[in-house]
C-alpha cells in the first residue's frame, strides 16, 4: 500500500499548485513541495526493508483483459531513480521559485513539473510492462508541455513539437516492442518477464522486439541518430532543462535498458548494437559540445555524450559495467543538474548565454564561479570528484570488453578520445565564462543571485565532492541495491578513490593533458569546424514535417474532394456493387414459400405508394407539392403496417407522420421554396441509373427474403411475454422489458437529437422571406378562428386518448412511444392554433428537462433492479385488486414506459416548439406592434 | 403479394436514393425521409407478411413476428429525430454558408 502512495502522491500533487496558485508564490511553492517530499520520505522509509532483501511489490487488477495491472515495485533500481527524480525535482522547485519572473503563470508551471515528476516515478516503479508504457507516454506529453512552456516563442513551440514527435514515435515503437515481449513470455508482469531471459532471447521474434524496444529507449535518451531533438528542447525554461535533461527524462531510456537488462540483454545483437550506438553518440555529442557557443547547447550536447557513455556501459553488460553505468547515472545527474542551474543563474543575471558575450564573471559572481568550476571539473572527470570515479570505471570496462571481437582494442581508444573532448569542452565552458576577459559587456550588469536560488547548486556540488572523496561510504549501499536489482544477484565491490598506477589512470591522464592541449588549440578547431556547412536539425525536421503534411494533404484530396454529393454517389455505387455480387451468388430468386394471393386493396395501396414516391421525385423542384406527395407515402405506409397485422407500428407511423410533416413545413419557411434545375442531363441520367439499379437490388433482395422460410427467434418472446414480462402486447414487452436496454439507448438518442437541435437553433441567423416565390406576401392572419376553437376542444380529448393508450400499452396496442407522440401532436396543434407566445404564457417551462427526466426515469428504473440484486433493467410485475376498479396489473416496466413517454414528448416538443419559436420571431405581420397590443387586450378581457 | 411488396419497396428506395443524390438540402432531406419509409417497410417484412394476425398474445392464433415490429417502431421514432436534426442542420448550413447546397458552396456552372 505504501508503494501505491509513493506513486500516487506526486500525481495528486499536480492539483496542489493549481489550487493554491492564487494564494501567492511563496505559499504555492511550499504547498507544491509538500506531497513530493512526503513521497520521498516514504521511499526512504522503505530502506530497511530493502536492505533486508524484501521484494516490495503492490498489485491491483486494472484491466485484466489486457494484462494491465496497477502494479508497482520498489527495488534498488527504482529506489536510486526515485531519489534522483524526487530529490532533484524538489531542488528544481526551489530554483524555479526564483527563476520564473513574477508575471509568469507559476501555478501552471509547477503543475506541469509535478506531473512530469509523477510520470517519471511511475516509470521507475511500474511492475507491469503496459503500465510502464502508459507512464512513458505521460512523460512525453508532460515534457511537451514543459518544453513549450514559453509558448509565445516560436523556437519553444518547434522544439516542443520536435521532442514530442521523436519521443512519441519512439513510444509507439516501444509499445509494439513491449507487446511482443509480453506475448513471448505470456505475461506483462515484470517479475515474469525479468525471469524469462533465456526464453526471450531464444524466441524467433527476438530481433524485432529488441530493435523496437531500443528504438523507444534511444529516442527518449537522445542516442544517435535520434539525438537532434535534445538541443532544441533547450528552448525550455532552464529549470526544465536542468530537470528533464540531467536527471530524468533522458535517463528514462537508460532506465529502460537497465530495467529490462536481465530479460533482453543476453544476446550477440544487444552487445553489438548498444555499445556501438553509445560510443558514436558519445563522440558525436562531445564534438558538438566543443564547438557550440550557446551555454545550454554545450550542456545539451555534453548530456548527449554522457548518455552515450552510459549506453556503452549497459551494452557491455558485465556486472562491473552495470555498476559503472548506475554510478555514472547518479554522478551525471548531480553535476549536470548543478551545471544547468548555474547556466540559468548566469543567463538570469547577465541576460545572455552566448559565450562570445560572456567573460570575466569570476569577479562579479565568485561563488557561482567556484560552484560551476567544481561541477565542470566533475564533468571533465578530474580526480577527487565523482565524475572521475565513474569515468575510471568506464575506462576499465572498455579495456576488458570483448564486444567488437578482434577490434575490441578500438574501444579504449575511442573512450579516451571521448575523455579528451570532455575535458576540452568543460575547460572551455568554465574558462570562457569566468576567466577570459570579456570582449563586450553583457546586457545586464552581473551580480550574485539570491542565496536560496544558489542553494540547490551548492547542495549538488557538495554532493559531487563528497561522493568523489568518500565513495565507499556514501554510494556503496545505494549502488549495491540498484546493481542487485539489475543483475538479480548481489555484487561485491569496493569503490576506491585510488586504484594505484594502472592503465585507466594513464588514460585519464592522457585525456586531461590532451584535453587542455586541445582547448589551447581551440581557434584552429573553430576554423576547422566552420569549414563545414552547419546543418540546423530544426530546419531539416520542420521541412520534413511540412513535406509530410503536404503529401498527406494531397493524398487525402484524392479521396476527399469536399463534395458530399460525390461521396453519396460513391457510397451508393459501392453498395450497388456489393449488393449485386451478393445477389449474383444466389441460386433462384424465388424461394420455397412462394407468393400469397393478391387482392384489390393491396393493389390500390401499392399503386398509391408508387404514385407517391415517383410523384415526390417528379415534383421535387416545387417543394411544397413534393412534401404533399411525401405525406401520401407516409400515410399509406401506416396503412400497410395495419394491413399486415402490426397495429402498434401503424399508430406510431401515423403520429410520426404528422410531426414530420409539420417539421418539414416549418423548415421550408426558411429554405428556398423551389429548387433550381442545375444538374446536367448526364448527371441526372447517372443518378437515375444508380438509384434505379439499387432499387432493383433492394426489391430482389426483399423478394428473396420474403419467399424463403425463416426461423425467427421471436418464439421465445411470444412464449415468455405473459409469464415473464406480464404483458399480452409482445411488441411493447419487447420494447420495455426484453430489449429494454436498446430502448434506453434509443430514447437517449432521441433526447440528444433534441438537445443538439436546441443548440443548433441557438443564435441562428435566418433569411427572412417576406413573400413566396411569386411575390405574394404571407397571410397576416396568424391564428384562424375555426382551428383555434377546435384545437381547444381536442386538447383534453387527445390527452385522454394518450393516457389511455399509455396505460393499456402493456396488454393492447399502444405504449409509451405512441402515447408520447399523441401528446406531442395534441400540444403542437395548440401551438399552431394559438401561437408560441400564447402557449408559452400558459405552459411556462422548457422541454429540455422533460426529455432528460424521461431518460433519467428509465435509467433509474433499470438501476432499481440492482437494489434487489438483479441485473440492470430486470422488470417485476404483480396483479393487485382494488374495489370498484377490479383486478389490475402493476409492472416496473410501466415506470420504464413512463420514461419513454416523457422522453418522446420532451424531445418532440423541444424540436418543434423551438423551431416554431424561431419562425414566429421572423413572421412578417402587417403591423406587428398594433396586432400585438390587440391580442394582449383581447387576452385581458 | 410478396412480389408486389418487394417492388414497392424497391421503387420507394430508388426514389429516395435519387433525391438524396440531389445537390440541394431540401430534396436530400425529403429523399432521406422517403428512404426511411422504404427501409422500415423492408425491415418490417423480415418477419414475413401476416394477414389477419392477432394483435396480442391470447391463445392459439397467428401473430405477426413481433421482433421486427419492435425494431421498426423505435426506428420510426429515431428516424423522425434524425430527420429533424438534418433539417435543422440544413437551415443552419444555409445561414452559415449562404446557400442551400449540400457541399456548402454553389457548383461552378460549366
Amino acid at each position: 500500500m505504501t508503494l501505491l502512495w509513493i506513486a500516487l502522491l506526486p500525481l495528486l500533487g499536480v492539483l496542489v499548485p493549481v489550487l493554491t496558485a492564487r494564494r501567492g508564490r511563496h505559499f504555492c511553492s511550499l504547498a507544491t513541495a509538500l506531497l513530493p517530499a512526503l513521497a520521498l520520505l516514504l521511499t526512504l522509509a522503505q530502506l530497511p526493508a530493502l536492505n533486508a532483501g524484501e521484494a516490495l511489490r503492490f498489485s491491483v487488477d486494472w484491466i485484466p483483459g489486457l494484462g494491465l495491472d496497477l502494479a508497482f515495485r520498489l527495488d534498488g533500481l527504482s529506489l536510486l531513480f526515485n531519489l534522483l527524480i524526487i530529490g532533484i525535482g524538489l531542488l528544481i522547485l526551489l530554483y524555479a521559485h526564483y527563476y520564473l519572473s513574477p508575471e509568469e503563470p507559476f501555478g501552471r508551471f509547477y503543475a506541469y513539473l509535478i506531473l512530469f515528476m509523477a510520470s517519471m516515478v511511475g516509470i521507475v516503479m511500474s511492475d507491469n510492462l503496459l503500465l510502464l508504457w502508459l507512464y512513458w507516454e505521460l512523460t512525453s506529453l508532460s515534457s511537451f508541455l514543459l518544453i513549450g512552456f514559453w509558448s509565445y516563442r516560436s523556437d519553444a513551440r518547434k522544439g516542443a513539437r520536435m521532442a514530442l514527435a521523436v519521443t512519441g514515435a519512439g513510444g509507439l515503437a516501444l509499445l509494439a516492442g513491449l507487446i511482443l515481449l509480453g506475448n513471448m513470455v505470456g505475461s506483462f508482469d515484470m517479475n515474469v518477464v525479468l525471469a524469462s531471459g533465456e526464453l526471450i532471447v531464444a524466441d524467433s521474434l527476438y530481433p524485432v522486439m529488441l530493435i523496437l524496444v531500443l528504438l523507444g529507449a534511444f529516442t527518449k535518451s537522445a542516442q544517435f541518430p535520434f539525438h537532434f531533438w535534445l538541443p532544441h528542447a533547450m528552448a525550455a525554461p532552464t529549470p526544465v532543462s536542468a530537470y528533464l535533461h540531467s536527471a530524468t527524462m533522458v535517463k528514462a531510456g537508460i532506465f529502460l535498458l537497465a530495467r529490462l537488462h536481465p530479460a533482453i540483454a543476453g544476446s550477440e545483437l544487444w552487445s553489438v548494437i548498444v555499445p556501438l550506438v553509445g560510443i558514436v553518440t558519445m563522440l558525436y555529442g562531445a564534438w558538438f559540445a566543443l564547438i557550440k557557443t550557446d551555454l545550454k547547447s554545450i550542456l545539451a550536447f555534453s548530456t548527449v555524450s554522457h548518455l552515450g557513455l552510459i549506453t556503452v556501459l549497459l551494452g557491455i553488460g558485465s556486472p562491473m559495467a552495470v555498476l559503472a553505468a548506475l554510478f555514472h547515472i547518479l554522478n551525471h545527474a548531480t553535476f549536470k543538474a548543478a551545471l544547468f542551474m548555474s547556466t540559468g543563474i548566469i543567463d538570469h543575471e547577465t541576460g545572455t548565454r552566448e559565450l562570445g558575450h560572456l567573460g570575466g564573471l569570476r569577479r562579479a559572481m565568485p561563488v557561482t564561479a567556484l560552484l560551476t568550476t567544481v561541477a565542470a571539473a566533475a564533468m571533465a572527470g578530474l580526480p577527487l570528484l565523482n565524475g572521475f570515479l565513474s569515468k575510471e570505471m568506464f575506462f576499465t570496462e572498455t579495456l576488458v570488453t570483448p564486444v567488437l571481437g578482434g577490434l575490441s582494442w578500438i574501444m579504449p581508444v575511442l573512450a579516451t578520445l571521448g575523455g579528451v573532448l570532455s575535458v576540452a569542452y568543460s575547460l572551455r565552458l568554465v574558462y570562457a565564462v569566468f576567466f577570459k576577459p570579456a570582449r563586450q559587456a553583457p546586457p545586464k550588469s552581473p551580480h550574485e543571485p539570491p542565496h536560496l536560488m544558489r542553494l540547490p547548486v551548492e547542495l549538488l556540488v557538495v554532493l559531487c565532492v563528497l561522493v568523489g572523496i568518500f565513495p565507499a561510504a556514501l554510494a556503496t549501499g545505494l549502488l549495491g541495491l540498484a546493481t542487485q536489482a539489475v543483475l538479480g544477484e548481489a555484487l561485491t565491490f569496493y569503490l576506491a578513490v585510488w586504484h594505484g598506477f594502472n592503465l585507466p589512470l594513464a588514460m585519464s591522464f592522457v585525456a586531461i593533458v590532451a584535453g587542455i592541449a586541445l582547448y589551447w588549440r581551440h581557434p584552429y578547431l573553430k576554423s576547422f569546424a566552420k569549414s563545414f556547412q552547419p546543418v540546423d536539425a530544426r530546419l531539416v525536421f520542420e521541412s520534413a514535417m511540412q513535406c509530410l503534411a503536404r503529401r498527406a494533404e494531397s493524398g487525402l484530396a484524392r479521396f476527399d474532394g469536399g463534395s458530399l454529393q460525390r461521396y453519396m454517389g460513391l457510397l451508393l455505387f459501392a453498395a450497388l456493387v456489393m449488393g449485386t455480387l451478393g445477389l449474383a451468388g444466389m441460386g433462384a430468386l424465388t424461394g420455397s414459400r412462394g407468393n400469397q394471393p393478391l387482392d384489390g386493396v393491396l393493389l390500390l395501396g401499392a399503386g398509391l405508394l408508387i404514385f407517391g414516391g415517383i410523384g415526390t421525385v417528379l415534383t421535387h423542384r416545387h417543394r411544397l407539392i413534393s412534401l404533399l406527395m411525401l405525406s401520401v407515402v407516409g400515410l399509406v405506409v401506416a396503412l400497410t403496417f395495419a394491413r399486415f397485422s402490426a397495429p402498434d407500428l401503424a399508430l406510431t407511423q401515423l403520429s410520426v407522420e404528422v410531426v414530420t410533416m409539420i417539421l418539414l413545413m416549418l423548415a421550408l419557411f426558411f429554405l428556398p421554396q423551389k429548387t433550381a434545375s442545375e444538374s446536367s442531363p448526364r448527371r441526372n441520367l447517372r443518378d437515375i441509373a444508380l438509384a434505379g439499379s439499387l432499387g432493383t437490388v433492394i426489391a430482389s433482395l426483399n423478394y428473396a427474403v420474403l419467399t424463403r422460410d425463416n426461423d425467427p427467434i421471436s418464439g421465445f418472446f411470444m412464449e415468455n411475454s405473459v409469464p415473464g414480462g406480464g404483458g399480452h402486447n409482445v411488441v411493447n414487452v419487447i420494447l420495455v422489458d426484453f430489449r429494454g436496454f436498446d430502448t434506453l439507448g434509443e430514447i437517449t438518442v432521441l433526447a440528444l437529437a433534441g438537445l443538439a437541435i436546441f443548440k443548433l437553433l441557438n443564435r441562428l441567423r435566418l433569411f427572412m422571406p417576406h413573400s413566396d416565390n411569386e411575390g405574394r406576401l404571407w397571410s397576416p392572419d396568424c391564428y384562424p378562428m375555426i382551428l383555434t376553437t377546435i384545437s381547444q376542444a381536442i386538447l383534453p380529448l387527445a390527452l385522454l386518448v394518450s393516457a389511455f393508450i399509455f396505460l393499456r400499452g402493456h396488454n393492447m396496442p399502444g405504449g409509451g412511444f405512441i402515447a408520447g407522440l399523441i401528446t406531442a401532436v395534441a400540444l403542437i396543434l395548440v401551438y399552431m392554433a394559438r401561437g408560441v407566445e400564447w402557449v408559452q404564457y400558459r405552459l411556462d417551462f422548457p422541454y429540455q428537462p422533460v426529455a432528460i427526466a424521461g431518460v433519467a426515469i428509465a435509467t433509474l428504473t433499470g438501476l432499481g433492479s440492482w437494489l434487489f440484486g438483479k441485473p440492470f433493467l430486470t422488470s417485476a410485475f404483480g396483479y393487485f385488486h382494488l374495489p370498484l376498479v377490479g383486478k389490475f396489473e402493476l409492472a416496473t416496466a410501466m415506470l420504464f414506459d413512463l420514461g419513454v413517454y416523457l422522453a418522446v414528448v420532451g424531445a418532440t416538443l423541444m424540436i418543434l416548439a423551438n423551431l416554431g419559436k424561431v419562425t414566429t420571431a421572423h413572421r412578417p405581420v402587417k403591423q406587428p406592434a398594433s396586432s400585438d397590443t390587440e391580442r394582449s387586450t383581447k387576452e385581458k378581457r | 403479394m410478396e412480389g408486389l411488396y418487394a417492388i414497392t419497396t424497391g421503387v420507394l428506395t430508388a426514389c429516395g436514393l435519387y433525391l438524396t443524390l440531389r445537390g440541394r438540402t431540401f430534396p436530400v432531406v425529403v429523399g432521406l425521409t422517403l428512404l426511411s419509409y422504404a427501409v422500415n417497410l423492408f425491415l418490417f417484412s423480415m418477419g414475413g407478411l401476416t394477414t389477419d394476425g392477432a394483435a396480442i398474445v391470447d391463445g392459439p392464433a397467428s401473430y405477426a413476428d413481433p421482433l421486427p415490429q419492435a425494431l421498426v417502431l423505435t426506428a420510426i421514432v429515431i428516424g423522425f429525430a434524425m430527420t429533424a436534426f438534418v433539417v435543422i442542420l440544413a437551415m443552419r448550413a444555409r445561414s452559415e454558408a449562404g446557400n442551400d447546397h449540400v457541399d456548402g458552396r454553389e457548383e461552378e456552372r460549366q
